[in-house]
C-alpha cells in the first residue's frame, strides 16, 4: 500500500513541477556532430552578446537530429536540427506528417573531408578517388568479370602508393560524412576506373551498378567508425598503416599527430575548398522550425547571428575553426531574415 | 596426521617410521599446493593493485595539469570612442557593442605590453597577436564594461586566459615541432611567450574556474569548467535520493515484513533482482519514451535524469535494504510483538532503526553508482554543449537544461582540441573524489552504527 501511495505521490510531484516551468526560454539544437563545434561556438558567443540564455546544442548525427526535429511542434521538441547533408524527401514527408510543415533551410558554409594518416607513418600523401574505390570496393571488375576485391596493399591499387596493407577507418552509415564519401570518392572512383561501365556491362541495371560502386568491402580492410573523429584518431594513433577520414577542422586541430593527403592532386585547405578545386567537400546546414519563431525567445536572433558576417564570414571565428565560408552568405542571411521556408524559396 | 587420511591405517607398518618433525612426501606435496595457492592469490591481488596504481597514476598525471591555467595580466585601455560613441553610458547603447568590437582592444593591449617591456614583435600585423589570448577575453572585457560603465576611458589591468596552445606550451604539451604545421600559433609566438613569461606577464596559476566554471565551446578549451555539470549532478542526486530512498525502503519493508509468501511475491522478488542487472542504457530509452515523449517533461533536464537514475538505483536500494532487514534477528520482532506491539510498531520502533545503517550504506552506494552513470543520460539529451548556463534558482536547477559530471567528461573526451583531453582527465579526478567521499561516508556509517548479533 505504502509503495503505491509513494509512487503515486512522487509522480504527482514530478508532474506538478514540470508543468510549473512549461515555458522554455532557451533555443534547443541537436544533430550532426560535424556541425556541433560550429553551433557551440555560435551558441557561446550568442549567450555573451545577447540577453537570451545560451542555447543548448546536442550532437547525435544528422539523421538522429532530423528525426527529433520532425517529431512535431511544441516546446518538448527541438527548434533547430544541424545536418551535414541536405534534408531528404522522406524526412520532409515525415516532418509534414507530424505537423512540421514550415522548415527554413540555412546553409552555413562548406566543410572539407580529408584523408589523413599518422604523421610519421608511411607516405600516404597523394590519393585519387580511383585509389579509394579500388582499395575499398566490395566488388571490382577484372577482365570484364565482376569479382571480389583482390587488392591487399595500397601498391596493388596504385604502384605510386606505399606497399602497405590497406587499413582504412571511414565514418559509419549514421554519419552524414559517409554519404559524401560514397558520392564524391567511391562513386567518382568507380566512374574513373571504368568499373561503373563494367558493372553495367555485366548485366546490372543502373541502380544496382551505382549500389555496387558504393558498397564497401567487409573483409576487415575497412572499418566503420560509428563514434566521433576522436575515435578515428585513436585508431590511427595505434596503427601506423591506417588511413582515416576526417573533417578539415578536426585535422587542423591535430596537425601535430596527422598528415593529410592530397585528393586529385589538390591539398585540402579552406581556400581550395571555397574555390571548389578540392573535390571532397559538402555544404553544412541547419534547419529551423518556423512555427517556433516567436514562441521560443531568441530563436530567430540565434539563426541570424549564426549566419552573420561576424560569425560565419571569411574572418569570423567559425572560419578560424575550419568552416569554409559560403561565398553566397548574403543570400542565406536574406533567407533567414525573411523566414523563407523550403517550399516557398525553391 | 597422514594416517587419518589413509584408510589402510596402521595395518601395514611403514618402512620408514614417520615423524611429526620431518614431513613425509605427501605432506610436503600438500604443503606445496597450499603455498602455491597462496602465491596465486597474492599474485591476483598484486595484479589488481598494479592495475589500480597504473590507473591512478595515469589519471593523476594526465589530469592535474587541468587544475592550473596560464593567465596573461596586462593593462587594457577602454577607449570611449569605440565602446560608447554617444558618451552617455546608456546600458542599451553599451550592450550594442558586441564582443567583436572588444577583440581589437586586446590586440592593441598585447602590442603595447610588448612594447613597454622592450619585446620586439616579429609580426607585422597586430591581428597576429590575437591568438596568444583566449577567445573568452573579449567577453570578459565586455562584461566588465557593462558592470562598470564609469571605467570607460580608463586603462584597467585585466587578468585574461591565455589561449589553449600557449597554455599547452607552458605545460609541455605543445612544442615548437608540434606547432610546425599549426595554423593558430607559430614558433615565433612561443618566443614571445617565453619573453612575456620572463617579464612576469604570463603566469601559470591555479584555476578555480575549472572546478566552478561552465562548459565552453570547442574554440576555447582554456575556459571550460565542470562546475555547472557538478550542479546538474547535484540536482539529479537530490531527485534520486528523494524518490528512491522512500520508495525503496517502503517496498522492502512491505516485501520483507508484511507480504505473504506466495507466487506473486516470489515473482516480484525475482524481477527486482533482474532489474538490478538491466543495462543502464535501457533505462535511458525508457526515460526518453515515458518521461519526455509521453509525459512531456523538458529535455536535458536534471529532473528527467534524476527520474531515470532513480529507476536504476531502486533495485540496488531494495536489495540492500531487504538484506539489512533480514539481518535483524527475529527475536527482536518476537519480543516487541510479545509485549503487545502491533506489527507496524514492531517494524518502525525496533526493526527499522536497527537496520538503518545498512539501509543508508546501500543508499549511498546506489547514489555513487548513479553519480557515475553516463549511458542513460545520452538518450535524454544531457550530452553536448549544454552545461553553459549556471541555473539561477532551485526550479531552474531541476528543469533548465544541464549536463552531469560523467556526461561532461565524455563530451570533453570527444572534442577535437587536444586541450580538452587534459580537461577530461581533470574531470575524472573530481568525479573520483566525489565517489571516494561517498564511499568513505558509507564505510564510516557502517563501522560506527552497524550492530552484529
Amino acid at each position: 500500500m505504502s509503495f503505491m501511495k509513494l509512487t503515486a505521490s512522487a509522480v504527482a510531484i514530478a508532474a506538478v513541477s514540470a508543468t510549473a516551468a512549461a515555458a522554455r526560454d532557451q533555443v534547443q539544437v541537436a544533430g550532426s556532430s560535424t556541425v556541433l563545434p560550429y553551433a557551440s561556438i555560435v551558441a557561446e558567443a550568442f549567450g555573451e552578446n545577447f540577453d537570451f540564455p545560451t542555447p543548448v546544442v546536442e550532437s547525435g548525427g544528422s539523421s538522429a537530429g532530423l528525426k527529433r526535429f520532425c517529431e512535431g511542434v511544441g516546446e518538448n521538441t527541438i527548434d533547430i536540427a544541424n545536418a551535414s547533408r541536405q534534408i531528404r524527401e522522406k524526412e520532409i514527408k515525415a516532418c509534414a506528417d507530424n505537423g512540421v510543415s514550415d522548415i527554413i533551410e540555412v546553409r552555413i558554409g562548406y566543410d572539407g573531408i580529408v584523408f589523413a594518416s599518422q604523421l610519421n607513418g608511411p607516405e600516404f600523401t597523394a590519393f585519387e578517388p580511383s585509389d579509394w574505390f579500388k582499395a575499398l570496393a566490395a566488388k571490382v571488375v577484372v577482365d570484364g568479370k565482376v569479382v571480389d576485391n583482390p587488392n591487399m596493399t595500397w601498391a596493388d591499387v596504385n604502384p605510386d602508393l606505399p606497399a602497405q596493407e590497406i587499413i582504412t577507418f571511414i565514418p559509419g552509415t549514421k554519419h552524414g560524412t559517409r554519404e559524401v564519401f560514397e558520392e564524391k570518392v567511391l562513386k567518382q572512383g568507380c566512374e574513373d576506373t571504368g568499373a561503373m561501365q563494367g558493372f553495367l556491362d555485366s548485366g546490372m541495371d543502373e541502380d544496382a551498378a551505382e549500389h555496387a560502386c558504393m558498397a564497401v568491402r567487409t573483409d576487415g580492410k575497412s572499418v566503420d567508425i560509428d563514434g566521433d573523429y576522436t575515435e578515428t584518431l585513436a585508431r590511427i594513433d595505434s596503427n601506423a598503416n591506417g588511413v582515416g577520414v576526417f573533417g578539415l577542422a578536426f585535422y587542423e586541430n591535430n596537425t601535430d599527430k596527422l598528415k593529410v593527403a592530397t585528393m586529385g592532386g589538390v591539398a585540402p585547405s579552406t581556400e581550395t575548398i571555397a574555390s571548389g578545386e578540392y573535390p571532397v567537400s559538402r555544404p553544412l546546414f541547419f534547419y529551423v522550425k518556423k512555427a517556433h519563431i516567436g514562441v521560443i525567445p531568441g530563436l530567430k536572433e540565434f539563426a541570424e547571428f549564426f549566419v552573420s558576417d561576424d560569425m560565419a564570414g571569411p574572418d569570423g571565428p567559425l572560419s578560424e575553426y575550419g568552416l569554409v565560408s559560403d561565398p553566397e552568405l548574403a543570400e542565406t542571411q536574406a533567407v533567414v531574415a525573411d523566414e523563407n521556408t523550403m517550399g516557398s524559396s525553391m | 596426521m597422514t594416517d587419518a587420511t589413509n584408510p589402510a591405517g596402521a595395518a601395514p607398518a611403514p618402512k620408514h617410521p614417520s615423524s611429526l618433525l620431518a614431513a613425509d612426501v605427501r605432506t610436503k606435496r600438500r604443503n606445496a599446493a597450499e603455498a602455491r595457492f597462496k602465491a596465486y592469490g597474492l599474485a591476483a591481488v598484486g595484479i589488481g593493485l598494479i592495475f589500480l596504481v597504473a590507473l591512478l597514476f595515469a589519471i593523476i598525471r594526465n589530469g592535474t595539469p587541468a587544475f592550473t591555467q596560464t593567465f596573461l595580466t596586462i593593462p587594457v585601455e577602454l577607449p570611449e570612442a569605440k565602446l560608447d560613441k554617444n558618451g552617455n553610458r546608456d546600458p542599451a547603447d553599451l550592450s550594442k557593442v558586441t564582443t567583436f568590437g572588444y577583440a581589437p582592444l586586446i590586440e592593441v593591449a598585447v602590442a603595447r605590453a610588448l612594447e613597454e617591456n622592450g619585446i620586439d614583435s616579429p609580426f607585422e600585423k597586430q591581428k597576429d597577436l590575437r591568438n596568444l589570448v583566449s577567445a573568452s577575453a573579449p567577453a570578459q572585457l565586455r562584461d566588465y564594461v557593462l558592470q562598470h560603465p564609469d571605467d570607460i576611458g580608463k586603462t584597467i589591468e585585466f587578468r585574461m586566459l591565455a589561449s589553449s596552445r600557449v597554455d599547452g606550451y607552458l605545460k609541455g604539451r605543445v612544442t615548437r615541432d608540434s606547432l610546425a604545421r599549426d595554423k593558430n600559433l607559430d614558433a615565433e609566438h612561443l618566443d614571445l611567450v617565453d619573453q612575456l613569461q620572463a617579464a612576469g606577464l604570463i603566469k601559470k596559476q591555479f584555476n578555480w574556474a575549472f572546478i566552478f566554471g561552465a562548459d565552453a565551446s570547442e574554440s576555447r578549451p582554456e575556459q571550460a569548467g565542470i562546475g555547472v555539470a557538478m550542479i546538474g549532478s547535484f540536482f539529479m542526486m537530490l531527485v534520486v535520493l528523494a524518490l528512491s530512498l522512500p520508495i525503496g525502503v517502503a517496498a522492502s519493508i512491505y516485501l520483507e515484513e508484511f507480504a505473504p509468501k506466495n507466487r506473486w511475491t516470489d515473482l516480484i522478488e525475482v524481477n527486482i533482482s533482474n532489474l538490478a542487472a538491466v543495462p543502464s542504457i535501457v533505462f535511458g530509452i525508457l526515460g526518453l519514451a515515458v518521461f519526455i515523449q509521453f509525459m512531456h517533461f523538458p529535455q536535458s533536464a536534471p529532473l528527467v535524469g534524476g527520474l531515470v537514475l532513480t529507476l536504476m538505483t531502486l533495485p540496488t536500494i531494495i536489495i540492500s535494504t531487504r538484506a539489512s532487514l533480514k539481518a535483524v534477528p527475529p527475536s527482536i520482532r518476537d519480543a516487541a510483538l510479545g509485549v503487545g506491539a502491533s506489527k507496524m510498531q514492531a517494524v518502525f520502533h525496533h526493526v527499522l532503526p536497527l537496520a538503518m545503517p545498512g539501509i543508508l550504506t546501500g543508499t549511498i552506494i546506489g547514489l555513487a553508482q548513479a553519480l557515475g552513470e553516463t549511458a542513460p543520460l545520452l538518450l535524454i539529451g544531457m550530452v553536448g554543449f549544454i552545461a553553459s548556463n549556471a541555473p539561477d534558482g532551485i526550479a531552474s536547477g531541476f528543469l533548465a537544461p544541464n549536463s552531469a559530471m560523467p556526461a561532461q567528461i565524455y563530451e570533453w573526451a570527444k572534442r577535437a582540441d587536444p586541450a580538452y583531453y587534459e580537461r577530461a582527465w581533470g574531470g575524472i579526478i573530481i568525479l573520483l573524489l566525489f565517489l571516494m567521499t561517498m564511499n568513505i561516508i558509507a564505510i564510516i556509517l557502517r563501522r560506527r552504527f552497524e550492530r552484529r548479533w
